[in-house]
């Protein structure tokens, strides 16, 4: 014991190794996100391919007829597509300027007191389960929209739309503030000391200043719209259809099938593990994943360039 | 003289008069989302009134309305949210504490953050497919069972409880970190004395409110194959389970009324009661050690 460097040095020795180990284990515990990756992948891929050995990709890709479990049965995704580019494009007609809007008053008017009992209000929109919006959209926006729209009927994709559109406000706004936040003082003083009004200094100073940020959160929340699950299967209900573009008002009034409702409808039947119509579930499952990975990419990749400007 | 101050006033009028304007807009755009959720909300409140009871929260699933309850799917979801924890927990502060206080800031470390950023978008009912090939399949863990849909959950909010806890560990000053090493500490062991102690809150906040967003997902279970309607409670992890989104998920497509604008709307609040109360949870921890540091 009077000794202290002795024992101390062969702890040491018997520390390192220990030391070894746990950074080890802290390191498989971040791998796993790379093997969950992989996962994704070599799963959807496994399964699609045995679809794309039977069912070509260019019939899977241009056919405009989705009917995997009733006779006769056909695998065309376009419908599937153009339902969730209606969905999509409804709900961005409401996100993207409100979003941004909310932004605007966030970052630019809002007192510090406001500000900090809005943006959590507002974060609270993004945390109301799927299911319950679905809910809300089928049993109460619908029947308010048909008010306006007589020949509504009770699955659209209007409510969808909306109700999505709702959801991912909080998507658009908490990025799209972060980046005005990030834009210096000075140039809002520079704004100011030429005379301009907070309107002035909001759309022409801040706003083209930040708008990469901007851009990373719209294609953020349009990639969010895309995988949206259970409020357009609840709402938009199942019908595959091609999307018309020569009747406007039948786009949204009637009842569509989007990739991820279609998926739920065949994940909720009873098609067994080895029939197509499985495997097709995971050949939409794969075109979704790559639509929304990329999506996923490129905002991560539109948003690094506003940071690396102000840093 | 006069001329020169009447444009300037005209100039000066115009443009408050958009700034007014404007200022006006942006806060409608800020209250609209809330205010549309709000009325949502009230509307399923009135609705839930009369259907909300003990009978209801202690019920199994009834084809009759009035007798109709939540219990399996209550329990079902609560049980799945506390195994959920139990994995993403440790993965989760076991993978931030390696890219905070380990990773050098190399390739691999960035196309790991690069990932986890990018998995935490993948749509939900991708992670379902994922569970479905995997576990279902490929492991044979059992169509729809408690223990499937435990380990499906948890790998779509680990992202989440990952970026959450890194976000804890950046905030720990680094002279405390160096206080330790000065002291002559193993990097475990000032992890372990300095790092984490000093982190738990923020890191269990970050988790609880993943949870949050872990019992509200549907899209995965229905995917795995969770049954839509289970009479009982699971009796292990093998078991076939319900849970109320699940359930929810069901009763809406009933076509009666009853169910749609009663026990729906029950089954509605009582599940965002609990997500409020998970939440209030996570923010109390956070406002209780926030105003003990300050």
């Amino acid at each position: 014991m009077s000794d202290t460097t002795a024992p101390d040095l062969s702890r040491r020795s018997g520390q390192n190794t220990r030391e070894f180990a746990y950074r080890a284990v802290f390191f498989v515990c971040a791998l796993l996100s790379i093997l969950t990756t992989l996962a994704i992948v070599v799963t959807l891929l496994s399964d699609a391919l045995t679809f794309f050995a039977e069912v070509s990709p260019i019939a899977f890709l241009t056919g405009t007829t989705w009917s995997p479990a009733n006779e006769p049965v056909s695998f065309g995704v376009l419908p599937l597509v153009t339902g969730t580019l209606v969905i999509t494009f409804g709900a961005a007609a409401i996100a993207l300027p409100v979003g941004l809007l909310t932004a605007i008053y966030l970052a630019e008017y809002a007192s510090d007191r406001a500000r900090s009992v809005l943006k959590p209000a507002i974060e609270v929109l993004a945390g109301v389960p799927t299911v319950v919006y679905g809910y809300f959209a089928l049993v109460y926006v619908t029947p308010a929209l048909s008010v306006v729209f007589p020949t509504i009927s009770t699955f659209n994709a209007l409510s969808a739309s909306i109700i999505v559109g709702i959801m991912i406000i909080p998507m658009v706004s908490s990025i799209s503030e972060d980046a005005m936040s990030s834009v210096p003082d000075s140039l809002r003083e520079a704004g100011y000391g030429l005379g301009a009004t907070r309107f002035t200094v909001s759309t022409s100073v801040v706003v083209p200043a930040s708008v990469s940020g901007i851009a990373s959160s719209y294609i953020l929340a349009l990639s969010r719209a895309i995988g949206e699950t259970m409020a357009v299967t609840i709402a938009a209900g199942n019908t595959p259809r091609l999307v018309d573009l020569t009747d406007p008002a039948g786009i949204f009034l009637d009842s569509i099938q989007t990739m991820t409702a279609a998926m739920v409808q065949l994940g909720a039947s009873d098609v067994t593990g080895q029939s197509l119509a499985y495997r097709s579930l995971f050949a939409v499952g794969l075109t979704l994943f790559v639509i929304t990975f990329a999506m996923n990419l490129i905002s991560e990749w539109v948003a690094s360039r506003y940071r690396e400007e102000y840093r | 003289m006069a001329a020169e101050t009447e444009t300037r006033t005209d100039f000066g009028e115009v443009s408050r008069w958009k700034d007014g304007v404007f200022k006006y807009v942006t806060l409608a755009a800020a209250l609209f989302g809330v205010v549309t959720l709000g009325v949502l909300l009230a509307y399923v409140t009135v609705d839930a009134v009369g259907w909300l009871d003990w009978q209801f929260l202690t019920s199994p699933p009834h084809p009759l309305p009035e007798e109709a309850g939540l219990f399996p799917a209550l329990v079902g979801s609560i049980v799945l949210m506390l195994l959920i924890a139990l994995v993403t927990f440790p993965l989760g502060v076991g993978a931030a504490i390696y890219l905070e206080e380990y990773a050098s800031d190399g390739r691999l470390t960035r196309f790991i953050q690069l990932n986890i950023a990018n998995l935490a978008g993948v749509p939900s009912v991708v992670y379902g497919l994922l569970g479905l090939g995997l576990f279902v399949q490929l492991l044979s863990f059992g169509y729809g069972t408690l223990l499937v849909a435990a380990f499906t959950v948890s790998l779509l909010i680990l992202p989440i409880v990952i970026i959450s806890a890194q976000e804890a560990i950046r905030s720990v000053p680094d002279s405390l970190r160096q206080a330790s090493y000065g002291m002559g500490a193993t990097k475990r062991q000032t992890i372990r004395n300095v790092v984490l102690p000093r982190s738990l809150p923020g890191i269990m906040t970050g988790t609880i409110l993943a949870l949050g967003r872990a019992i509200g997902e549907t899209a995965p279970l229905i995917m795995i194959g969770v049954p839509t309607t289970v009479f009982g409670v699971p009796d292990g992890l093998f078991a076939k389970f319900s849970a109320m989104p699940m359930q929810i998920y069901t009763w809406s497509s009933y076509p009666d009324t009853a169910f749609q604008y009663g026990v729906v709307s029950a089954g509605v609040v009582t599940l965002l009661v609990v997500l409020l109360s998970i939440n209030s949870i996570a923010i109390l921890i956070r406002n209780k050690y926030q105003t003990e540091r300050s």
